[in-house]
This record gives C-alpha cells, sequence and structure tokens, in this order.
C-alpha cells in the first residue's frame, strides 16, 4: 500500500481498523464492542494470570498433538493417493465428503466413542485439519512430471527412495500450502472441541467470559487467538515462498 | 546362440517386441540389434513408438511379448548396465547441479564424498564447472541437458539411452552437442541409443540407423554410413555419401509425414 508516494509496511491497513475499533468503543455504542485499549489493559492483566496460562497450555497442547497427527497421517495419505489409483478410488469420496461436511455435527459422536477429555479434543482438532492436508498432497502427486519419476526408477530407485527423495520433495509446495489452511482449520477445531467436548483451556474461557458478560475479557482472548493463529499461518507461508524457486517448474 | 549375426558383439537385442497401449498397437514384431560400442539412431514419424521402446529397453515398460536381451542377459526391469538421458532433462528443481548429477550414484548407495567426486569429474568433461551450485532453474536449457548428460556418464553404464535429447536446446547448442557426443562415441567405450526426428542429426551421428515406421512399428531399413565416419567431424556434412543418405532416408519417410 502506498500513500502520498510512502510505501507502508505490510499490515498497515490494520492499524486503521484498530483506530476505528478503539473510536466506536470510546463512543461507547454498545457493551458488546469495549475501546480496544481497554481490551489490551486487560490482555495484560489476564495475561500473566494462573488461569490464563493454564488456558494457553491447555490449548496448545491440543492443538499440536491434533495438527501432528493430521500431518503426519494425513500426508503419506495423499501421497499414496496420488500414486495410486486403487487407493484414490477408495479413499476420494471420503475425504471430499469430511472436507465439507460440518464436522461440528460428529463432536457428540466422538465423545460417545472416546470419552470427554482431552482425547476426544485432539481427534477433533486432527479431524478439521487432515482433509485440506490430504488433498492437498494428493494434488502436489498428481501434478509431478512423470518423467521425474521415470527418471529415479531408471537410475534403480527403491519405492522407499521414490517416495522420499522424488514424490515429497516433488509435492512439497502443495503440502506446504495444505499444512497451512490445515493449521487455521485446527484452531476453529480445537475451540469447538473445548467448547463442546470439556470445557477447558481457551474454550472454557471463553465460555466464563462470555456468559458473564465480560466482553473486555472475552476480546482479549479472542486477540490471542488470533494472533498465534495468524503467525502460525505467516510461518508457514515463508516457508511455502522458501519452495516457491521451484514450484512453477517441476 | 544368435543366428542372424554371430560374427558382431551386440551390446543391445530386441527379439520380436510387440506392445500395446490399451487398444493401441505401438510396436509389432519390432526386431532390432545394437552392435557394442557404437551408436545407433532410431528414426521414425511422430508417434510411431521410438519412446515405447526406448523405455522397454530400459525397463521401465514391460513389452507385450518378446524380448530385451542386455549383455545376452533378459532385461526385467531397470539396471546398472543401462542409463537414460531424458528429453526434457528430467532434473531435481530442489537440488544443486552437483546433487543432481551425483543422484544416480545416490541411488545406488554410493556414499558422499565419493559420488561427488566422481560427479565433480563429469561436471568438468561437460563444461559446467563452477555451476556445481547452481539449480536447474538458473541454467540455459542447454545446460541443463549437459547436466542430465553428466548424470548419465557418472554412473558409467555401458549403454546410455537417450530419447531426443538435444530436441530442446537450440540450433548452435545443438551442433555443439553432436560433435561432442562424437568425441564420446570414440573415447568412451559405450553403446549409444539415440532417439532423434532429425534425420540430418541422425547421418551426422550414427554408425548405423534404423528407420521405424508408423504404428504398429517395424524396423523397415537399416542404413550403415561407412564412408565418412572416420572424417573430421567439420567435414561430414559436405561428404557425398551423407548427403545421399539424408535424402535416401527423407524420400522413404515423406510419405509418412502428412
Ligand atoms: N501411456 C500410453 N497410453 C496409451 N497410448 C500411449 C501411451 N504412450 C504412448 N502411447 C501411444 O503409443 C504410440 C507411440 O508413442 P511413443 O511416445 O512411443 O511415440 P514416439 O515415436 O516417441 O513419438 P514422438 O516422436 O512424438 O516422440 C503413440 O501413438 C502414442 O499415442
Ligand atoms: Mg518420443
Amino acid at each position: 500500500m502506498k500513500v502520498f508516494g510512502y510505501r507502508l509496511p505490510g499490515m498497515s491497513s490494520l492499524l486503521l481498523w484498530a483506530l476505528l475499533w478503539e473510536i466506536v468503543g470510546q463512543m461507547e455504542l454498545t457493551f458488546f464492542l469495549p475501546p480496544l485499549s481497554a481490551i489490551f489493559v486487560t490482555l495484560m492483566e489476564i495475561g500473566t494470570t494462573k488461569v490464563f496460562i493454564k488456558a494457553l497450555q491447555e490449548t496448545g497442547h491440543a492443538f499440536f498433538v491434533g495438527t501432528f497427527f493430521a500431518i503426519v497421517i494425513g500426508v503419506p495419505v495423499g501421497i499414496m493417493m496420488g500414486k495410486n489409483r486403487l487407493i484414490d478410488e477408495i479413499l476420494l469420496p471420503w475425504v471430499n465428503m469430511f472436507l465439507s461436511a460440518p464436522l461440528t455435527a460428529l463432536v457428540p459422536v466422538l465423545m460417545v466413542l472416546f470419552g470427554f477429555g482431552l482425547k476426544s479434543i485432539i481427534i477433533t482438532t486432527t479431524l478439521f485439519a487432515i482433509w485440506i492436508i490430504v488433498l492437498n498432497s494428493r494434488a502436489g502427486v498428481l501434478q509431478i512430471n512423470r518423467s521425474l519419476v521415470e527418471m529415479a526408477l531408471s537410475f534403480g530407485a527403491s519405492p522407499k527412495d521414490a517416495f522420499f527423495k522424488i514424490y515429497f520433495w516433488a509435492a512439497l509446495p502443495e503440502i506446504l500450502g495444505g499444512v497451512r489452511i490445515g493449521f487455521i482449520r485446527a484452531v476453529k477445531g480445537v475451540i469447538i472441541g473445548q467448547l463442546l467436548i470439556s470445557v477447558v483451556g481457551f474454550g472454557a474461557l471463553f465460555e466464563l467470559y462470555s456468559s458473564n458478560f465480560l466482553m473486555k475479557h472475552f476480546w482479549a482472548v479472542l486477540i490471542v487467538l488470533f494472533t498465534i493463529s495468524f503467525i502460525i499461518a505467516e510461518c508457514l507461508a515463508w516457508l511455502e515462498r522458501r519452495v516457491s524457486y521451484y514450484a512453477a517448474q517441476r | 546362440m544368435n543366428n542372424i549375426s554371430t560374427d558382431v558383439d551386440n551390446a543391445v537385442t530386441v527379439r520380436n517386441v510387440c506392445k500395446n497401449y490399451d487398444n493401441v498397437e505401438a510396436l509389432r514384431d519390432l526386431s532390432l540389434e545394437f552392435p557394442r560400442g557404437q551408436l545407433t539412431s532410431i528414426l521414425g514419424p511422430s508417434g510411431c513408438g521410438k519412446t515405447t521402446l526406448l523405455k522397454i529397453i530400459a525397463g521401465l515398460l514391460k513389452p507385450t511379448s518378446g524380448e530385451i536381451l542386455v549383455n545376452n542377459k533378459p532385461v526385467t526391469g531397470p539396471g546398472p548396465d543401462r542409463a537414460f538421458v531424458f528429453q526434457d532433462f528430467a532434473l531435481l528443481p530442489w537440488a544443486t547441479v552437483l546433487r543432481n548429477v551425483a543422484f544416480g550414484l545416490e541411488l545406488r548407495g554410493v556414499a558422499k564424498s565419493e559420488r561427488e567426486a566422481i560427479a565433480e569429474k563429469y561436471i568438468k568433461d561437460v563444461g559446467l564447472t563452477d555451476f556445481e551450485h547452481s539449480y536447474p532453474h538458473e541454467l540455459s536449457g542447454g545446460m541443463r541437458q549437459r547436466v542430465g548428460l553428466a548424470r548419465a556418464l557418472s554412473v558409467d553404464a555401458q549403454v546410455l539411452l537417450m530419447d531426443e535429447p538435444f530436441s530442446a536446446v537450440d540450433e548452435q547448442t545443438r551442433r555443439k552437442f553432436q560433435e561432442d557426443l562424437l568425441d564420446l562415441v570414440k573415447n568412451e567405450n559405450k553403446t549409444f541409443l539415440f532417439v532423434t526426428h532429425s534425420i540430418e542429426e541422425a547421418v551426422y551421428v550414427s554408425d548405423q540407423i534404423a528407420i521405424l515406421l508408423p504404428r504398429p512399428s517395424r524396423v523397415s531399413e537399416i542404413i550403415r554410413p561407412s564412408g565418412f565416419r572416420e572424417k573430421e567431424a567439420l567435414n561430414i556434412r559436405r561428404d557425398p555419401e551423407y548427403l545421399d543418405i539424408v535424402d535416401r532416408i527423407w524420400a522413404s519417410l515423406r510419405t509418412y509425414v502428412e
């Protein structure tokens, strides 16, 4: 963005929105929107409390374990689907269905199957993240140049070599794109899990603050959550740019 | 054992090979012999099955029937006795020139320091010193094919399979490559199987030219230029026999080109 010939750093528009928020907040139009400055003051207050740190830990734990499984299962499954017609035809309808299904509706079933604890929350997180990772990894493999694979085979590559030295790297730009979107979906998954399954972590804080109309607290937690997922997404976008030099010509 | 030519030592023998893709009959009963230490071109109209034949010899495709012998042993899959040079180079875009050239050796389990030493020698041979740490997207088409060639040479296979290796490089580079190829055939004791679209190129570089007919392909003619092979590279294109053969091949192929 350029203003009066000056090049503004990225995200400058956020400042404008923050200013607008502050003004609307100061006007006290609605209890729902306290001034942004007041929210940050609250954030400083609760940010160091035991309750908040515990919530952050619980959420982070479920989030990282959930996305870990989504990646470790999703990437190989997606690559297998891209490599093998049969596996693809068996799994693709399911992946597509789950990608667009209202997963929230499945949460009660998970509770019945896996109980009311961390396990169910992690599984919910994984379920939110995994499908797009599978689909993207698959798409990454499908666009691989056949002659790269033939090259590896002609020099005697074992199936394991072909997987780790060709398929994985050739599909990496798409895989990273899938992981980035998967992480964003996982944030949604972990909070929904914490709200519906067992009221812990940030989910519990949201519940507590919103039912008591503590809007400043509510927004403070939300901003923390936004910021964390924004940073994660940006880190992955940075990784994606690192491999983009070969994405255009595989 | 082979009743057709007991006196010539063949590195590769193709015997009665048929290949069908679903309902396309690409090769029908094709037999061809590739004498050791020589360069044989495979020439034919587009879509006649040249790539198919080369991939069957490489062990990348299975023939529907018939057999391939390399050093008198039947081919069941890819093997260290053959190396492939690809029309589209097939370089790893995420790896440097050094790793690309060493990749064949890497897949064969050669230790890193050893394979890099070998790779550096061939990088020097193909004239890419100083580009070891460049990536393929930083190279020109001609330089990329040099990488592909260095990779095939560094595994030291006896048979080199080249599928239109020069078709994606510019005319001047191509002429240089053709001259280099002549040196390579002379100096390395390897057998070259060379697919090309260009009649002039085939006649210029070959000890033997196999002409294929359109699908389903068989060998229609084998031509062995004899007079100008020993001549200076620069004089070949002026040799009467060279010009004769080019004309003769065009005469037999022109009916198949629409
Ligand atoms: N995987 C495949 N499935 C079905 N048909 C194929 C396949 N590969 C090749 N063919 C067919 O087999 C025939 C021979 O193909 P091939 O690529 O071997 O020809 P070519 O002589 O190398 O052609 P070009 O000179 O254009 O490179 C073509 O008609 C092609 O359509
Ligand atoms: Mg071809």
